[in-house]
């Protein structure tokens, strides 16, 4: 859908798992999901978090197939493993720093979300961030996004040296530009008293 | 007698619960096909009431597609809404009358069904008088056929004792709403939750048991506003809490009275409200003087500091919402409870401003709707009380009888029940409740049904009570019949009709006007649709509170939801029902009502040291007769838990996963420990929606709210221990059976084979 992006915040997740539930009702995939989610870690706390690709880019699940089969379209948006030439080697579920992509051994395929593409292109919403009680998950027109929420969408993620740029964003504090799962990045030192 | 006539086990095995994971005919069937027809309706599971499109074909709700223009959820729906299509070809759904046998269960003709439910309760009311016989209804059930079930009792069968679950729900909110503001709804449409300063949260799972309310505190919180959760369990909601009171279980009220007290100490009250808009509040200064943050806090658990806070966030708030639920309901003093926060709205004016109010968070899906027109056993339609002489005038015009005709107040449901097994009641008509799960004391409930002379039960499913019955009715899912349900805003929506109930099963309002036919009462039950009987339903609630005499269903599709009162066809509706902070009592005043402490009605001592709490998970819908049979949803939560605090685990060398027995002063259950450092480790929770060995019921104790009649769902004390062996159901739930096939295998004469089959991924795929 023109003007509309995916924004992610599982600061607003509250485990429903409705958008889990839903992806399963898709026309394209009935009966398989293809949200990613998870309970953090429930003995010591209730947050949960609802993931969908974040579509980068340059996917790292595209630089590291063997067989060429992950495209994006001209939209951004990464596809499931092309099924003739997917081989199920699982090198992009490995790969991804993000954990999305799936390998169903049954179909022998990487299947992952490819954002509603029967949805989006007739002028729908995707079906997970329809439905999601909370708007943990939520495609809207970033002006909308930036009138309603005080966090700051981003979608530039450092992990390590690697730099992703992706086409989702995650909502972060209102001071970040980017995120990085880097604690040196964090420290007061910074970098340079670690450097090797 | 009414026993089960079979063993619980060949009972489930032919009826159910079989947990159904693929619409009818499998994915790859239903993805082959379009759908007929979109009917924009609402979600049959809790009392937001989503706005949904069911997809039908060939007399099959198929699936569902989000409807984003209904204002009040906008497309969000909860897992259960996605889920709710399964009910509508669920291979357990009752396709005919049953008659029981000696062995079990008979298909029976309609006519030998209805005929024989009749003659046994006339026969009843002959030898016993009319009173033996009992009704109960539901907050499930769409008004209209609440407002028929009403009329059926007192008019069609002359009974007084008629009563409902939503006894079970928010009767205490309802009762103090009544005391405070003399009406009974949520003071204030969901639309002002996101304006408000400060949002107190008290008693409120609402990321499990109301999860689209979530999105609007969230909204709050993004515009800058504070959240406070009080809750012996930190809920979804509470990860973003910017003060949590973690409440011991049954304390509320103390708390409640500490906040006002440090209101008064500390001078935040609002004085120009309170005297322009009240009355009582001395009385009320004096009832909370004992209550300073130390005593609140040494009998509620929560720090003193955080009884302060919270009591200047709110009075200090220019804008200011206090949202409550069952947590603060479901007590022995539930009323009470209800009113101290109703006090605090009112000590600091923020009653009838925007951004401001009080709103019960009901849960049943037509929880409002269904308490309004007269299946209570103490009202009228319209909210009219039964004892008033002009209601009754009101109501016997409208029905075309003499006032004298109408019964008196009968007794609320779990009263019902006692009257059961005391032996004054000797047959009931159960529709759209399940209480062998929902009532407390699990065992006193079947004992009492046993003692039943005759049990005649209206439903789609075969629930755990209708394993009780004489004659169980085939009748009809919520999308079966056209009505309206009243949502917890108090906006009154339109169900629409979707299918016609499969096989031989009829709608309820059919059986119900079949019987009242039987009973000699024809003409007071001859309508052609339920748009009849919601025209006549106008009627009789003009001039109540709960005025719906300007309500049509086509106004509704137009407005997308009508605000009741709505006394004139031109009317718009009333969102805001205390505009101004005008009350609707004559003098257009609030009333404080004191309150006073008193223990809980099991209080725990050295024998059962510790609390338990009984609540719902977001997967399950009420007792579950519906939402255990729908596989994807009993998956995300397949057997209730007992949560534990790791410190109190350790005490009891309790590890996750492991068999915990906890034993109350009623019974005792065995199921496995979840040690999170989400629960007070003074307290343990356990969901309540399983039958029989799991269930939370068992332990529960029927001390009721003496005003409001609700059971005390929410305290009970109880101890544990560690279990030596794995319960005997343990491997043989019902998903473990469906894993294995076994309960695929046999079916009663006539019904289809059940579509279990939970190999994923299923055939299909990627096309």
């Amino acid at each position: 859908m023109f003007g509309y992006e995916f924004y992610l915040d599982p600061s607003r997740c509250i485990g429903c798992q409705s958008c889990l539930k839903a992806c399963e009702e898709c026309e394209t995939h009935r009966g398989v999901s293809m949200i990613n989610f998870d309970f953090i870690d429930r003995p010591d706390g209730i947050a949960t978090a609802a993931y969908v690709c974040f579509h980068c880019e340059d996917p790292t699940c595209a630089q590291v197939c063997p067989a060429d089969a992950i495209k994006s379209d001209e939209d951004g948006v990464v596809q499931s493993a092309l099924k003739p030439r997917c081989i199920g080697c699982a090198n992009c579920v490995l790969a991804c720093p993000f954990g999305i992509p799936k390998l169903v051994p049954e179909y022998e395929q990487m299947m992952k979300c490819d954002m509603c593409y029967d949805r989006t292109s007739i002028g729908k919403r995707p079906m997970c961030a329809t439905v999601c009680p909370s708007q943990a998950l939520a495609y809207v027109k970033p002006e909308e996004m930036a009138a309603m929420r005080r966090d700051k969408p981003v979608n530039t993620f450092y992990f390590g040296e690697q730099k992703i740029v992706t086409k989702v964003y995650m909502m972060a504090p209102a001071e970040r530009d980017s995120v990085s799962v880097d604690v040196v990045d964090y420290t007061w030192e910074q970098e340079d008293a670690y450097a090797v | 007698m009414a026993k089960p006539p079979q063993a619980l086990a060949d009972l489930n095995h032919e009826f159910g619960p079989h947990p159904s994971y693929m619409p009818k005919g499998g994915w790859q069937e239903e993805s082959r096909h379009t759908p007929d027809r979109l009917v924009k309706t609402h979600c049959c599971f809790c009392g937001q009431q989503c706005g949904i499109k069911l997809k039908v074909r060939d007399n099959a709700v198929t699936g569902f597609e989000p409807w984003e223009e209904f204002p009040f959820n906008r497309g969000m729906l909860c897992p259960k809404g996605v889920k709710r299509y399964m009910q509508s070809s669920h291979p357990d759904r009752l396709l005919d009358p049953l008659m029981r046998t000696e062995t079990g269960f008979r298909k029976a003709h309609w006519n030998e069904a209805l005929d024989h439910t009749v003659r046994r309760l006339r026969e009843i009311q002959d030898k016993y008088g009319k009173d033996s016989v009992a009704v109960y209804g539901g907050a499930s059930l769409i008004t209209e056929k609440s407002y028929l079930l009403g009329k059926f009792a007192r008019v069609g069968l002359g009974t007084k004792q008629i009563d409902y679950n939503g006894r079970l729900c928010m009767v205490s909110a309802g009762t103090a709403y009544k005391l405070a503001f003399d009406v009974d709804r949520s003071l204030i449409p969901w639309s002002e939750i996101p304006k408000a300063d400060v949002l107190m949260v008290i008693g409120a799972n609402v990321g499990d048991c109301a999860p689209i309310t979530t999105d609007y505190i969230w909204r709050c919180r993004d515009r800058g506003g504070k959240l406070i959760v009080v809750d012996p369990r930190m809920t979804p909601i509470s990860r973003n809490a910017d003060l949590y009171l973690p409440v011991r279980p049954g304390t509320d009220l103390a708390l409640l009275m500490g906040i006002l007290h440090v209101i008064v100490r500390d001078g935040l009250e609002d004085k120009k409200f309170i005297e322009e808009h009240t009355s009582g509040w001395d009385a009320v200064v004096e009832s909370v003087k004992a209550y300073d943050p130390q005593k609140a806090a040494e009998m509620t658990g929560v720090p003193p500091q955080s009884i302060e806070k919270a009591a200047h966030w709110f009075a200090k708030a220019d804008k200011a919402i206090a949202m409550h639920a069952r947590g603060l309901e479901h007590h022995s003093k539930g009323v009470e409870n209800c009113l101290a926060l109703i006090n605090i709205a009112l000590a600091t004016g923020h009653i009838g401003r925007e951004g401001c109010g009080a709103t019960m968070i009901t849960g049943q899906g037509n929880g409002q709707g269904g308490r309004e027109h007269g299946q209570k056993c103490d009202q009228l339609p319209g909210q009219r009380s039964i004892n008033d002489p002009a209601a009754r005038e009101h109501v016997a015009k409208v029905w075309g009888i003499r006032p004298d005709e109408i019964p008196g107040p009968g007794v609320s449901a779990q009263e019902i029940m006692n009257l059961i097994h005391a032996g004054e009641i000797k047959a009931l008509v159960n529709i759209c409740f399940n209480p062998a799960v929902s009532l407390p004391n699990s065992a006193f409930t079947s004992e009492a049904l046993s003692k039943l002379e005759f049990f005649g039960v209206i439903d789609f499913f075969m629930s755990e009570t209708a394993q009780f019955a004489d004659v169980v009715l085939a009748g009809s899912l919520q999308e079966e019949e056209e009505g309206v349900t009243c949502s917890a805003e108090g906006r009154v929506i339109h169900i629409q009709k979707a299918t016609d109930p499969p096989g031989n099963a009829k709608t309820d309002t059919w059986i119900i006007c079949e019987l009242a036919k039987r009973l000699g009462k024809e003409k007071f039950f001859n309508y052609g649709s339920t748009r009849e009987i919601f025209d006549e339903l106008r009627v009789a609630s003009q001039g109540g509170h709960a005025d719906y005499f300007g309500i049509t269903y086509e106004k509704i599709d137009e407005q997308l939801g009508v605000f009741w009162p709505c006394p004139t066809a031109d009317h718009p509706g009333t969102p805001h029902l205390m505009t101004g902070g005008i009350s609707y009592f004559p003098d257009g005043k609030c009333r404080f009502n004191s309150t006073a402490w008193r223990e809980s009605g099991d209080p725990v001592d050295a024998d059962f040291p510790i609390y338990l709490t009984t609540g719902r998970v977001v997967s399950q819908y009420l007792s579950g007769t519906q939402t255990r049979r729908i596989g994807s949803l009993v998956d995300i939560y397949p057997q209730p838990l007992v949560e534990i605090h790791p410190r109190l685990a350790e005490k009891y060398g309790i590890q996750t996963n492991d068999w915990v027995t906890v034993k109350s002063r009623r019974d005792e259950i065995t199921l496995q420990a979840n040690v999170v450092k989400t629960i007070r480790p003074d307290t343990v929770f356990i969901p309540y929606h399983w039958p029989n060995e799991r269930s939370a019921n068992r332990l529960t104790h029927r001390t009721l709210d003496p005003r409001s009649k609700i059971p005390e769902f929410k305290v009970s004390a109880c101890r544990l221990f560690k279990a030596n062996a794995a319960p005997v159901w343990a491997g043989h739930t019902e998903v473990e059976e469906a894993k294995r096939g076994t309960a695929t295998t046999s079916r009663a004469p006539g019904m289809p084979d059940p579509l279990v089959n939970i190999e994923t991924p299923h055939d299909g795929g990627r096309k």
